[in-house]
């Protein structure tokens, strides 16, 4: 008798009881401790679902040196005067209270890999296998005049949000009208890479209302916008004309903090503020380990349990991470999860999963209401040994303000699963 | 100890454990036929539409959403008969057999007032 999807659903929904054999060999409780080094979007995520998928079974630490979380996407609109920072802040109370999972505020200062010992400030903490979620790091050494923090206050990067990003909104605040707001881009990879030129559409969405005589100069060390191209083209040109100056192939060079001047390999830019986004690597923590392989600024890792490839029982996961998949806040939790699935498979003698797949979406709003997607599934191919996009992905025909509204569900969402 | 016998007693049959405290029955909404496979997939959904499919709003609730809808939705959403920004990717990147489990893995979770994490001023 010919069965169609709904009477298949219905059948395999009931009948799912008793195909459990192939799935039950879940009987082994996963038990030990892991670490997890930072409660980013990466390492709060690897936290909560390292306890719920193993049903309580593992300890799970936490070291997390910031007592608060500040998320970075929507951060941009801060600048632009459409969002508050205290919008995009939380505590993690409710994440440890309800998942169980032990929290120390404290920074790690050395890691022995040998022995599992995590060495913070306060003490020691061993554990059987550790997840790094570190965020990025910025190389300061190309740049060594914006090292110190009393620099970084008169330049600021505002590429981890909090400080640095109200630091920022009030310089802009402060520019008379007709001034120069100047940010130049570091070559990819860097965090975020839709990010920068979202934060240029916030500024001139501020400027046009505001200070109308203002201008942009976008100092970008890639040959071409690098994400949502067409898309930005568009909305700077209709939305903001005659505002931007976009400069391509100009990578910054030298930076006079106290005047505000910046070198290009091929010009001297005077602004009245300035915003340069410094070239990344992977967090510390990474590179005190050792793992970070790639150029000695991105870790290598195998894509099925994100475990290093360099330093055994360390797991690395989030911007850090070496990869072709862009460095975004929903793929930083979507390999935590794969990781904490592994771990947990690993911990409990199970095999782990062999072809990951998940879903990645990233908004970016070009004004205060309206904004636009890049949209992908990735899955793990095992031939190249890594996550690839899948077919049918891509971009918004435009931006909309269905879509901003989308952008802000995206946002409720996304905290909700990553903070409670 | 009631919890417990029944613990054993799943075990022992070879049953998928479930979580029976309080705790994992709010957050972690074990059902019965997901694998490691399905709970990475469903969880990435979670981004716009909430924590197994509990969406704080804003985006459709996929908790406890008739199995049957689902795939029909994500088919419109693949061949385009349902006009969409930003599902026809999500669909078209999946295979038919992911967007059935999908849809019986959201079907068995329960439907639950999502948490929003309260905000704080920024202390720094």
């Amino acid at each position: 008798m010919a069965i169609d999807r709904r009477d298949f659903l219905k059948i395999a929904a009931s009948t799912a009881l008793f195909s459990l054999p192939m799935l039950s060999k879940a009987a082994t409780q996963a038990k030990g401790r892991v670490v997890v080094i930072g409660g980013g979007y990466a390492g709060a995520t690897a936290a909560k679902y390292l306890r719920t998928w193993s049903n309580g079974g593992l300890d799970v630490i936490v070291v997390e040196p910031r007592s608060q979380f500040v998320s970075c996407p929507l951060s941009n609109l801060v600048l632009g005067g459409n969002k508050d920072i205290n919008d995009l802040t939380f505590g993690y109370d409710l994440l440890k209270s309800n998942h169980g999972i032990q929290w120390v505020n404290d920074e790690v200062v050395a890691i022995d890999a040998a022995s599992r010992v995590v060495k913070i400030k306060q003490g020691e903490i061993t554990y059987d296998r550790l997840v790094i979620a570190p965020g990025i790091d910025f190389m300061f050494e190309q740049l060594p005049m914006l090292q110190s923090p009393e620099a970084q206050a008169v330049v600021p990067h505002a590429w981890k949000a909090g400080a640095q990003t109200v630091n920022l909104r009030k310089q802009l605040e402060s520019m008379k009208d007709g001034g120069v707001f100047v940010m130049s881009i570091p070559k990819a990879s860097y965090r975020c890479p839709p990010g920068p030129y979202e934060r240029v559409c916030q500024v001139a969405f501020y400027f046009k209302n505001y200070k109308p005589h203002s201008k942009i100069i976008v100092l970008d060390a890639n040959a071409e916008i690098i994400s949502k191209k067409g898309l930005f083209t568009k909305a700077w040109a209709e939305m903001y004309a005659g505002m931007i100056d976009y400069r391509p192939n100009s990578s910054v060079v030298d930076v006079d903090v106290a005047t505000k001047m910046v070198k290009t390999e091929f010009e001297t830019v005077q602004a009245n503020v300035l915003n340069v986004i410094p070239p990344q690597r992977s967090g510390k923590i990474a590179q005190i380990v050792g793992a970070a392989n790639v150029d000695k600024r991105w870790c290598e890792v195998d894509f099925l349990t994100y475990e290093s490839k360099v330093v055994p029982n360390v797991h690395i996961i989030g911007d850090a991470v070496s990869a072709a998949l862009p460095k975004s806040a929903h793929m930083a939790t979507s390999q935590a999860r794969v990781c904490a699935n592994a771990i947990v498979a690993l911990m409990s003698d199970q095999a782990h999963d062999t072809s990951p797949v998940f879903a990645n979406t990233c908004y970016s709003y070009v004004s205060d209401k309206m904004a636009m997607h890049v949209a992908n599934v990735y899955r793990y191919d095992a031939n190249k040994k890594m996550m690839v996009p899948a077919e049918g992905g891509g971009v918004s025909d435009k931006p909309s303000e269905l879509e901003g509204n989308y952008a802000q569900a995206w946002a409720k969402n996304i905290w909700s699963d990553v903070l409670t | 100890m009631i919890k417990k016998t029944h613990k054993s007693l799943l075990v022992s049959v070879g049953f998928f454990v479930f979580s029976l405290n309080a705790y994992a029955d709010a957050y972690s909404n074990k059902s019965i036929a997901t694998t490691p496979h399905i709970q990475t997939l469903a969880a990435s959904c979670g981004a716009c539409h909430g924590s197994q499919g509990n969406s704080v709003g804003g985006s459709s609730v996929l908790a406890g959403l008739d199995a049957s809808h689902f795939v029909l939705q994500m088919m419109a959403f693949r061949n385009g008969s349902r006009s969409a920004t930003v599902m026809q990717r999500h669909a078209k990147g999946l295979t038919v057999e992911e967007i059935n489990d999908l849809a019986i893995y959201f079907a068995q979770q329960k439907r639950v007032t999502a948490l929003i994490p309260p905000n704080q001023r920024l202390a720094e």
